[in-house]
């Protein structure tokens, strides 16, 4: 290619491939052909830049968003973390969307047929950015497992789907964030697409008392680490 | 005597499915609009279907863009000519194929030419990112524009044999509205599978 990687790439090892046959929908939707590897330019060494214009304070809390007739159903929680590139520096002002069920297991999206009830005062969305030390702070509801029809008797281990953006579009990331001590995690294909079990457990929270408010609502831990590090000279493979 | 690598360890967060339910957090409105009608350069359209092994088009992809502006400047501070970047273009877009068409449109305009290596340029392109139920890892491929003649040029198309593959990244002119607009089907797995790059 045209000139040496200027930062690192998604790590094969962490990440699931694009086929992973007991999560049935990627059978059809898994590229086969050979990847080919991706130039280092300007193209994607730079990304999207958000700013503080983008999200409003209430973005970041879930359970005052969509508030119409009363507080949303559920367990409160807080979940907090810290957004590092690969050397433990934090990455700032990164954009994080978030997305989930409500406490009964149930998306307010439309095509969600769950027969579990919606919450009228929850809708399950927010955003929020880094601040200077990578830091974020969300307050949501407890997500429910819901079932789904991968497999007999398939249900989702409770969930957040979390969306960063981070230095350049080469950091791009999506994943998920489970909670600690889950049964069904062993069971479910998606959390199991990764085979590194190292790299697995990073998707799941830690229970962190330090994060808990008395009285008030148990906190979470979940620190997102992504890809885009930038390589010094001297590092380069 | 090995010094200690300071290659950073691996220890990302591993990627995970969008899933089918990500547009009342992801899609908001408006997304796909990437310019107003002052932007510098010519405005055009964008669009296609994300295709599935059967050839089927989803109707629950999310296709992200990033590009430069028709001066081929990125609104980000590695550009070394962030500050003549057009403040009328903003160079991402997300859109999803969830309608009756199936299909993603962009509003953008036509990016101008990237720098390859110092003295040599790429042609016009779009980074796009497909994102889908099904797929643990995001695919990552480019559009170029088949009415461009620097493609002939480009180091990227240049580096790849097969022209029946390299013709996979080439979006191509229609006539069909009041503003050009360029179609790229993006082919997921199967005849014609798009070439995707390594993430």
């Amino acid at each position: 290619m045209n000139r040496q990687p200027v930062v690192t790439t998604m790590d094969r090892r962490s990440h699931p491939p694009y086929l992973h046959e007991p999560y049935r929908s990627t059978i059809k939707r898994a590229p086969q052909r050979r990847l080919i590897p991706l130039p280092q330019t300007l193209s994607e060494l730079t990304g999207p830049v958000f700013g503080y214009d983008d999200v409003r304070e209430l973005d970041s809390d879930l359970t005052r968003n969509a508030v119409v007739n009363g507080e949303p159903l559920g367990e409160r929680i807080l979940v907090v973390g810290r957004v590092l590139d690969e050397n433990d520096r934090p990455v700032r002002q990164a954009l994080i969307e978030i997305w989930q069920t409500n406490s009964t297991g149930r998306y307010i999206h439309q095509a969600d047929q769950h027969p579990a009830p919606l919450d009228p005062n929850f809708t399950g969305a927010g955003r929020c950015l880094t601040n200077d030390n990578g830091e974020y702070r969300f307050v949501t509801i407890r997500p429910g497992a819901y079932p789904w029809r991968n497999h007999e008797n398939a249900w989702r281990p409770a969930h957040i789907h979390f969306s960063v953006f981070g230095t350049n579009f080469l950091s791009r990331l999506v994943t998920q964030m489970y909670f600690p001590g889950d049964p069904l995690l062993p069971l479910d294909p998606i959390y199991n697409g990764t085979a590194d079990e190292k790299a697995r457990q990073r998707l799941i929270s830690h229970y962190a008392h330090d994060v808990t408010v008395p009285q008030w609502a148990l906190g979470f831990r979940f620190d997102i680490v992504l890809a885009g590090t930038r390589i010094t000279p001297h590092e380069r493979p | 005597m090995n010094a200690p690598s300071s290659v950073p360890s691996s220890k990302q967060t591993p990627s995970q499915t969008v899933g089918p339910f990500f547009a009342f957090g992801l899609l908001h409105g408006g997304e796909n609009i990437l310019t107003d009608d002052e932007a510098l350069g010519s405005r055009i359209l964008v669009r296609g279907q994300v295709l599935d092994g059967d050839g089927a088009p989803m109707d629950d992809a999310l296709v992200e863009i990033w590009q430069a502006d028709s001066q081929g400047i990125h609104k980000h501070p590695e550009d070394p000519r962030i500050h003549q970047a057009d403040a009328h273009f903003r160079g991402f877009g997300r859109a999803g194929t969830a309608n009756p068409d199936r299909e993603y449109i962009f509003k953008t305009v036509k990016p101008g030419p990237v720098e390859w290596e110092a003295d040599r340029v790429q042609a016009p392109h779009i980074d796009v990112r497909v994102f889908a139920r099904g797929m643990l890892l995001h695919a990552i491929t480019r559009l170029y524009f088949s009415d461009e003649p620097s493609n002939n040029t480009d180091p990227l198309l240049a580096s790849i044999e097969d022209p029946v593959r390299r013709q996979t990244l080439i979006a191509s002119r229609e006539e069909t509205s009041d503003l050009p607009a360029y179609r790229f089907d993006i082919r997921l797995q199967g005849n014609g599978e798009t070439i995707f790059f390594e993430p």
